[in-house]
Order: structure tokens, then C-alpha cells, then sequence
């Protein structure tokens, strides 16, 4: 396998005509890449993670938390009364057998989570755990759970006033219902947001959806092959995207679909084996991320870097109040909106909480982070920044030097599952980023082929950039999103609370049935 | 009230030769009513990206109006045309399954298939739809060879 990546890299190489000076080169390019980018996003990045005055905790990390809760109490904790329901809509118990060949419950759920299980899972996670360390999980967990809420309401929203043009196809998403709801409910400014959400979600699909994805998936390979430029890995990388986003060979993109749910199901089982072969540490690392949850065991940060780092992640993760669940959910056809609000509330609970905190289950078992025997305490790297690992691994590496500890040929599909869910993640978000651009410049083939170029060119960039930069400005791409998209639903969520209770009242009543034997 | 027949077809030769069969069944019986009937094989349990399922219905619209008039319209005017009182029906879904529902839901007495022409790995390992039918079906099926 390696051998054969070797091979491979080397073909690459030999097509880019890599020399030993080209490859010096290349190395300062991408230390300029880096430089020019770091200097060009510091102050947006500034913005969104500035703390609140006279502490270290991000406002933007507040706004979110606070809106998932404040949705949990006032849909009367729906994530949890309609949870059984969700799975009902899922399997197709209320689907009308009318309907077959529209886009079912399962497969808008499942294309949302081909967008959001990806890199946020592998190598969010180690970032959240290796800095906030395990009590980081016990906020993910709980982060997952409000968030379900969020995204509850969101896809709602989203199915509610998407636009279904007359041949029959349909765009939806934030930028959609804030400007039909805001008109709908006599307000001001619907327009101005939708506009604002766009760009924002044009930025977070080149950032999360594209950059930090490119940046990993490198990270990976290099992890196996050894070192070399990024922008090699960036330039094959953008040349097969646009090969499917604009050459239109859709076989690529049919393959990803098709393998990445199984490597999703690979991913899990092989933390469950590393999980039961250590079933006796199980205990002890539930105990780990609970204690360090309150009292950060000494992790950079404490408990309220813990916490900060678990919800960051989780968001990232997970995409709850984000509004890209809502552009992809609103495929689906169905009469009562509100039914694929059930079905979204879903993801965040297998992506989050499921996914997620298997990761970090093995992290925290495999023992790559350094904790001092004598305190019980973990040990921080040099900086005082983050955990120290063994070998000083972050990120991905850190995730594939804990599932090595467990099953040793793992890294090698770990390799695969990355550029997969690397690459299957910037399809969707090319998807959900041309659906702004559309929005804001209109459909058509040239407006559309322009943002597409300019995705492309930003992996090449995301690639070549280091961590820092590329996860900073990332996040806060994302989470700039989450700012408009939150601010609308706080007006918007009366109207799926009036959808909630007419469903609920007539699921109740009997006038809504299954139509399942 | 006519005895009805449902007849399953696939575009290809095989549903030709059901056909075929089914009128001579059809004139034996006498008072009888031919559904014809076309199944675009789809699963709500498979994978799309987000751009597929934004066309899903459009794509949805097109395939049945492809299924009505390359395959099922023809066949329904054959019949007509030669005197047989006959309808048609396309549906997407699980193709067993749905010839089945659609069977039980026109109350046809009996359902009459070709027999799958196709082989290969995949039919092999999971079975081919003529096959599936035979074992779940609720009433008697006749597979033409």
C-alpha cells in the first residue's frame, strides 16, 4: 500500500516535473501561500472569536450554545419527544407509496450527512480533545444534543419556503426562507440578511467546506508517504473536483456516494473493535471525560477550555444552526415540512454523538496524550497550547496514531476514508456554496463556472497552507454563517412552532398515519 | 366483473413474449382486463448528492413519461387495437414488490412476467426480480420463458 502510494506520488511528482529545486521551491511557495493567507483572513478570523471582554471565551461560541438551548426549551425539548418519530419518517412509515422516485427522508438525510461526517469527526475531534482535552467530548455530547434543535429548525424552514422552479427542480436554504419569512411576517431586512448569509456561506463553503478538507486529506497522505508540497496534493485534488463539479463526470461523485457511507460504517466498526478489545478502559475513559469536563485536568484552558473546545468542534462538526443542513435537507418532497425537521434532527446525534465521541473514546483509551502519573494531571506540549502526544501529533495524525495503537493496518484505510470524506464533503459544500453564488448572481453557466473555478483554486490553496491559518479561518468562515442564520431564526421560530403544533395535534388525532402495513 | 391480468413488462423481449402469452390467456378466459404494467427499479435507501436530489423529481417526471411512452402506451394501444380492454400503470420502486402491490391493489387474479433474459454476478448473489416475485408474490404468477 505504501509502496504503492509511493509509486504514485512519485508518477505525480514526475508529472509536475519535481526536482529537488523545484521541490525547495514549492516549499517557500507554500510557506507564501501561508503568509499571504494568514494576513489576508487574521482580522475576519479576529472578529469571530473575539472573547468576551475581560475573559477567553469566544462570543461566537456563547451564540451558539445559547441558541440550541433556547430552541431545545422552546420546541419543548422536540429532539427528544419526536426522536421515535424521526425514525418512523426515516424508514418510510409515513412515506405515500404515490410518492416513490421523489427524494426520500433517508436519502436527504443521508446526502446532509455525507456533507457533514467527514474531517470535523477525525480530525476536529483530536483537535477538540488534544487541546481541551477528554472532558472536551463531554461538551460535544451535550453540544450534539441542543444542536439538534437548531438543525430541527433550520431544515424546517428550509423544506417550508425553498423555490420550485417550473422544471421541476428546487433550491432552498437560508438565504431562501430569511427573505420569504421575513417578508411573510411583515419584517424589515429579510433581504440584507439573506444576502449576508450568502456570502458567508460562499466563504464557509472555501473554508470548512473545502480548504480544511484539502489541508487534512494532504496532512494524511504525507502522513503515509512522507513529506512533501502541498499544492501537488491540492492541484490533484482540485483537478478531480473539477473534473465532477464542471466536466459534469458525475461517475466520480456516484462512486464517492456510494463507498463513503461504508467507510463511514468501516470508521465506526473499527472504533468499536479497538473499543471491546479495551472494554476494561472503557470506564476509565468515560471517568476522564467527565472529571476533565469540570475541572479540565490540567488541559490548556481548564474546564472552560474544555468546554469551548467541545462546542467549537461539535458545531464544526455537526453544522447545527449553520443553515447548510437546510439547503441540502430541502431536496426532499414532502407535503408537511416540518416531517424532514424531524428527520434532520438525526444528524447531529450520529454525527456528534455517536461518531464523534467514538473518536474521542479512542483517543483518550489509546494513551497518545501525555498525562503525568503523578497527578493524574495531562502534560502540555512547550507552547502551553494544547496536550503533548506521543510523537507531537495533532489533528488527524493524532487519530490515526490512536487507532494504530489498536489495530496497527489502520491508517491505511484511516488514508482512504479521509480523502473520501474529504472529498465527498467539498462536493456537498460546492453544492450548498453555488446555491449562494446563485442566489446572489443569479443562475447560469457562466456566473456558476466562475465560483466553481474559484473553489478549485481554493483547495490548492488549502492544501498548501498550514494548520493554523486554514482551521482558523475555517471556523470562522462556518461560524459566520451561524451568526445570521441564528439572529433570523430567533423571528422565524414561531412559524415552525405553529407547524409543530398543527402536525403534532392531527399525528395525535390519527389523521396522519402510516401508510406502512 | 372482468377477471383481471396484470401484466408485468421490462422494455425488452421477454416482456413482448408475456404479453403475447397474456392475450392468449386473455381470449381464453373471455370477459378480461389486461393492466400493463412498468416498474422503474428505485430504492429510497440509496445514496444521491445534494445536486441529484435538487433534479430528483424532474428526473422522476421524465423517467415516467420515457416508461409511458416507449414502453407501456404502445403496448396498451396494441391491445386496445386488437379488441382486449386494457390500462397502464408505471410506478417506481422495488420491482418484485411493486408488480405485487400494484397486483393486489386492481385486484388482478393472476400476474404474468417474463422470464429475465439478464444474468450475471449481481443476479446470481441477490436474485433476479422474476425470481423474487415468484417468492413473494400474493397470487399465482406465470413466468413466460
Amino acid at each position: 500500500m505504501k509502496q504503492a502510494s509511493t509509486l504514485w506520488l512519485g508518477a505525480a511528482m514526475t508529472a509536475f516535473g519535481a526536482n529537488s529545486a523545484l521541490a525547495q521551491e514549492a516549499v517557500s511557495l507554500d510557506e507564501k501561500v501561508n503568509q499571504t493567507f494568514a494576513a489576508f483572513t487574521g482580522p475576519f478570523v479576529s472578529l469571530i472569536f473575539a472573547p468576551f471582554p475581560g475573559t477567553s471565551f469566544p462570543w461566537i461560541v456563547m451564540w451558539l450554545v445559547v441558541a440550541a438551548t433556547f430552541f431545545t426549551l422552546y420546541f419543548g425539548f422536540v429532539q427528544f419527544r419526536f426522536f421515535k418519530h424521526a425514525i418512523q419518517l426515516v424508514k418510510g412509515d409515513y412515506s405515500d407509496p404515490n410518492d416513490a422516485g421523489e427524494v426520500s427522508h433517508f436519502q436527504a438525510l443521508a446526502t446532509a450527512l455525507s456533507g457533514t461526517v467527514g474531517l470535523g469527526n477525525i480530525a476536529g475531534v483530536a483537535v477538540a480533545v488534544g487541546i481541551g482535552g477528554p472532558g472536551a467530548t463531554f461538551w460535544m455530547i451535550l453540544a450534539g444534543l441542543l444542536g439538534m434543535a437548531s438543525k430541527f429548525t433550520e431544515c424546517t424552514l428550509g423544506v417550508k419556503y425553498r423555490n420550485e422552479y417550473p422544471d421541476g427542480t428546487v433550491s432552498g436554504g437560508p438565504m431562501y426562507y430569511i427573505s420569504k419569512g421575513f417578508d411573510e411576517l411583515g419584517l424589515p431586512g429579510g433581504k440584507i440578511l439573506a444576502v449576508l448569509f450568502s456570502v458567508f456561506c460562499i466563504l464557509g463553503a472555501l473554508g470548512g467546506g473545502n480548504m480544511f478538507q484539502a489541508n487534512q486529506a494532504h496532512a494524511q497522505i504525507s502522513g503515509i508517504v512522507g513529506d512533501y508540497p502541498g499544492w501537488i496534493t491540492g492541484i490533484i485534488f482540485a483537478g478531480v473536483v473539477f473534473a465532477v463539479i464542471v466536466g459534469g463526470i458525475k461517475s466520480i461523485a456516484n462512486v464517492t456516494e456510494k463507498v463513503v457511507p461504508f467507510m463511514g460504517i468501516l470508521y465506526v466498526g473499527a472504533a468499536l473493535i479497538i473499543l471491546l478489545i479495551n472494554y476494561d478502559k472503557i470506564g476509565w475513559a468515560f471517568g476522564q471525560i467527565f472529571g476533565g469536563a469540570f475541572t479540565g485536568l490540567g488541559v490548556a484552558g481548564g474546564m472552560v477550555g474544555a468546554l469551548i473546545q467541545g462546542f467549537k468542534r461539535a458545531a464544526f462538526s455537526n453544522e447545527a444552526g449553520v443553515g447548510s443542513a437546510a439547503i441540502a435537507h430541502s431536496a426532499v418532497r414532502t407535503k408537511e415540512p416540518i416531517t424532514e425537521g424531524f428527520v434532520s434532527l438525526l444528524e447531529p446525534l450520529i454525527d456528534t454523538v455517536v461518531i464523534c465521541t467514538m473518536t474521542a473514546l479512542v483517543i483518550t483509551i489509546s494513551q497518545q496524550m501525555i498525562m503525568d502519573p503523578a497527578t493524574g494531571n495531562y502534560v502540555l506540549n512547550e507552547a502551553g497550547t494544547a496536550v503533548a502526544t506521543v510523537n507531537d501529533v495533532s489533528g488527524v495524525a493524532l487519530t490515526s496514531a490512536a487507532f494504530a495503537a489498536g489495530l496497527s493496518w489502520f491508517p491505511y484505510v484511516l488514508a482512504i476514508a479521509v480523502i473520501l470524506f474529504a472529498f465527498s464533503t467539498m462536493i456537498s459544500w460546492s453544492y450548498y456554496g453555488l446555491k449562494a453564488w446563485t442566489y446572489l448572481f443569479g443562475e447560469g453557466q457562466t456566473s456558476e463556472l466562475v465560483f466553481k473555478v474559484i473553489f478549485c483554486v481554493f483547495i490548492v490553496i488549502g492544501a498548501a497552507a498550514s494548520l493554523g491559518p486554514v482551521i482558523d479561518f475555517s471556523d470562522a468562515a462556518i461560524f459566520s454563517m451561524a451568526v445570521v442564520n441564528i439572529f433570523a431564526l430567533y423571528f422565524l421560530m414561531k412559524l415552525v412552532k405553529s407547524e409543530l403544533h398543527s402536525y403534532a395535534s392531527r399525528l395525535q388525532s390519527g389523521e396522519i398515519r402510516k401508510f406502512s402495513d | 366483473m372482468p377477471t383481471k391480468l396484470l401484466i408485468g413488462l421490462d422494455g425488452e423481449g421477454s416482456g413482448d413474449r408475456a404479453l403475447t402469452h397474456a392475450k392468449r390467456l386473455a381470449g381464453l378466459i373471455g370477459e378480461c382486463e389486461i393492466v400493463v404494467a412498468y416498474v422503474i427499479e428505485w430504492s429510497p435507501f440509496s445514496f444521491q448528492t445534494a445536486e441529484e436530489n435538487a433534479k430528483r423529481h424532474q428526473r422522476r417526471e421524465e423517467e415516467l413519461n420515457l416508461a409511458h411512452s416507449r414502453v407501456v402506451d404502445p403496448a396498451v394501444k396494441q391491445l386496445v387495437d386488437e379488441g382486449y380492454v386494457a390500462s397502464g400503470v408505471v410506478k417506481h420502486g422495488d420491482v418484485a414488490e411493486t408488480l405485487n402491490k400494484i397486483a393486489v391493489s386492481c385486484g388482478a387474479e393472476q400476474i404474468v412476467v417474463g422470464r429475465s433474459s439478464e444474468g450475471g454476478f449481481s443476479q446470481r448473489l441477490f436474485g433476479s426480480s422474476t425470481g423474487n416475485l415468484v417468492m413473494h408474490a400474493s397470487m399465482p404468477v406465470t413466468v413466460v420463458g
